[in-house]
């Protein structure tokens, strides 16, 4: 009973294994945890533990022993790790040496490395896999070169919404250099098992329909780390053997290229990018070999600690990166989002993606009948912290939208939130306000990121 | 350390002079404090609940001898659990509560939780200190850290719990 009220209002409270954990909430994608416990702010609040007693979600498993666990679960032990259960797998929110506001500052100030081993990789290849991503994402797909990649999403067919979003990078396939290509596509944990569904019930109708086959594959034999933070280049790159050092060092946001660890006979795809807003890189390795190598780099390098999901979660809010099943989920297009820049530009007049007819009519012109009814935008709140659930509302009192995150900014020192609020009163400086615990608060439109992003982008803006 | 915390707000908040505990103790006065407590056996509130309490939810209390107030925190255990604190939302002052109720809220970076009072009351003193400084209750939450002085109407509800039972629990879980 206790624990119903802030599983309501806040976040999703994981659990510590087997004990009655802090409230770590769900900073990556799981979004089956959030949705069921929208709250109603009118209605009298309900009694709720400091710490809550473990609850189950439709998305974690009974206990913690059927959780899975990534490659690197033994390491995060012996660094002191507090898990939470996340995706059906067992995470670490945070270390025993760093409270998250230290671990958050650290990666703005140094280098941290976090295990993203539980998202999904895939890889998707044939003469028809550029056409098929085409339909089911809007991203221009063909402009892309390889070793680059966009932040794209899947779409619901006919309505737009958004199955998950994702990032996918076009590589060559076969033995390289190669004029043929493939896409290597990664998604959210939390979005396992319906993008399963989703990604097989397309390619099977894809498949029926053309000649140009495609294949997919899951990788399961990868992990995923990512060192994010200003030292990440200085500090991967004192891992690497000395010509594939040069290969990385060159690269811009939003490339990729293969690698190779000093001492180590296996390549990995180290891709400049992250979920931070810092420089940073995402490198799946062979997943037996991650844990020996994330073992070295964090022996040699004073610089890097790990860091877990909470630091990850206030991190990519002052970013203002969405986390999909919380800013994002089946029923929002990516116009509501804010997302309309992923939709490619030669894709926006000819269309033939997933609900194109939706969306094409969402950009265009208010006096051409586009728009959308809401947007989501950044919020800076007043004295408590908003979070997700917590309802927007106008002078008059009535509800004009709603937090889908937020937090106490640990740069900004102020409450930063993101929400979907109506359209019209999106613009940066309106000022509204938010109901949190029953209590209204003053809360103004802000400009994301809230912290600016410090990409190592390419010069000449591309 | 708990124990002066509570005569320090007792004393200024208690009206009746019979209860009020003088600097020095003059046996009349020392009298005066054993026959409040006396009193209070009558309505079988034993010398035991003047020792903190703990509530499975993480909150602690501490009832004046005369059981006539009492003052309310979080524990040690939970301030630890909950981390950085960055915001504390007190209680109303004047603020009728029964027990059970969410009677503010501790924000830490990840998470709000709410403070549940286990005993009825009118709350009568927060801890100002607390909104300017939230690290309080990190720092000191069964001490410096405490939220709110509650006058007692009726009898807690709910289990209750030594320290000893209490740390007992919290390493049960």
């Amino acid at each position: 009973m206790c624990a119903k009220r802030s599983m309501s209002v806040l976040w999703p409270a994981l659990n510590g294994i087997g004990s009655r954990f802090i409230q770590a909430n769900c900073p990556l994608k799981c979004h089956f945890i959030a949705r069921p416990f929208s709250i109603h702010t009118s209605r009298p609040r309900r009694p709720s533990s400091i710490i809550p007693r473990p609850v189950r979600y439709s998305s974690s498993k009974a206990d913690s022993s059927e959780l899975a666990k990534t490659s690197l679960y033994d390491l995060h032990a012996e660094y002191g790790a507090k898990f939470v259960p996340f995706g059906g797998y067992s995470m670490p929110v945070q270390y025993k040496d760093m409270s998250i506001i230290e671990s958050h500052n650290w990666t703005r100030e140094k280098a941290s490395l976090f295990d993203v081993g539980h998202m999904v990789q895939h890889e998707f290849n044939g003469p028809g896999a550029e056409a098929f991503l085409q339909t089911i994402t809007p991203s221009s797909l063909s402009t892309l070169k390889q070793y680059h990649s966009t932040l794209s999403c899947l779409l619901h067919p006919q309505t737009g919404g958004i199955v998950d979003d994702t990032v996918i990078t076009r590589l060559p396939y076969g033995v390289r250099p190669s004029t043929q290509d493939k896409f290597y596509v990664v998604t959210n944990v939390g979005c396992r098992e319906k993008d399963r569904a989703y990604l097989a019930a397309q390619l099977e109708a894809w498949n029926k329909a053309n000649s140009d086959s495609v294949e997919w594959t899951v990788l399961e034999d990868r992990g995923l780390i990512a060192v994010q933070g200003p030292k990440s280049s200085k500090v991967l790159l004192s891992c690497l053997t000395e010509d594939t050092r040069l290969k990385v060092e060159s690269l811009y946001f939003g490339q990729s290229t293969y690698a190779v660890f000093t001492g180590g006979n296996f390549e990995v795809l180290v891709s400049r990018g992250g979920y931070t807003g810092e420089d940073g890189f995402e490198i799946s390795i062979p997943a037996n070999e991650v844990k020996n190598q994330v073992t070295i780099m964090l022996r040699n390098e004073p610089d890097l600690r790990l860091a877990g999901l909470g630091a990850r979660d206030t991190l990519r809010l002052e970013a203002g990166m969405c986390l999909y099943g919380h800013d994002l989920d089946d029923s929002t297009t990516p116009v509501e989002a804010a997302l309309s820049w992923i939709v490619g530009k030669d894709r926006r007049e000819k269309g033939g993606f997933h609900g194109d007819s939706v969306i094409m009519q969402q950009l265009k012109k208010k006096s051409e009948g586009g728009g959308v009814f809401r947007r989501r935008v950044g919020f800076i709140v007043e004295g408590a912290p908003a979070r997700e659930g917590a309802e927007i509302v106008n002078e008059a009192g009535e509800k004009i939208g709603n937090i889908t995150s937020g937090c106490p900014s640990p740069v900004l020192k102020k409450n930063i939130a993101m929400g979907y609020i109506k359209d019209g009163l999106h613009k940066a400086g309106t000022e509204v306000e938010v109901v949190v615990r029953g209590k209204r608060r003053k809360a103004t439109v802000t400009k994301m990121p809230f912290v600016p992003s410090k990409y190592h982008k390419a010069p000449s803006g591309k | 350390m708990v124990a002066r915390l509570l005569v320090a707000h007792g004393a200024r908040q208690l009206t009746s002079s019979a209860v009020r505990r003088p600097a020095s103790f003059f046996p009349s006065t020392c009298q005066r404090w054993q026959k409040a407590s006396a009193q209070h056996r009558l309505f079988s509130v034993s010398a035991a609940v003047k020792a903190k309490q703990y509530t499975e939810d993480h909150e602690w209390i501490e009832l004046s001898p005369d059981g006539k107030t009492c003052i309310l925190g979080i524990s040690d255990y939970a301030a630890k659990q909950l981390g950085d604190v960055v915001y504390i939302e007190l209680p109303q002052l004047d603020m009728e509560i029964s027990a059970g109720d969410a009677i503010g809220a501790v924000e830490s970076v990840k998470s709000a939780s709410d403070i549940l009072t286990p005993i009825g009351g009118k709350v009568v003193d927060r801890n100002g200190v607390l909104e300017e400084k939230p690290g309080t209750v990190n720092r000191d939450p069964e001490g410096d850290g405490w939220i709110a002085k509650i006058e007692v109407e009726g009898k807690p509800e709910g289990k209750l719990m030594s320290k000893e039972e209490y740390t007992a629990f919290t390493e049960e879980v």
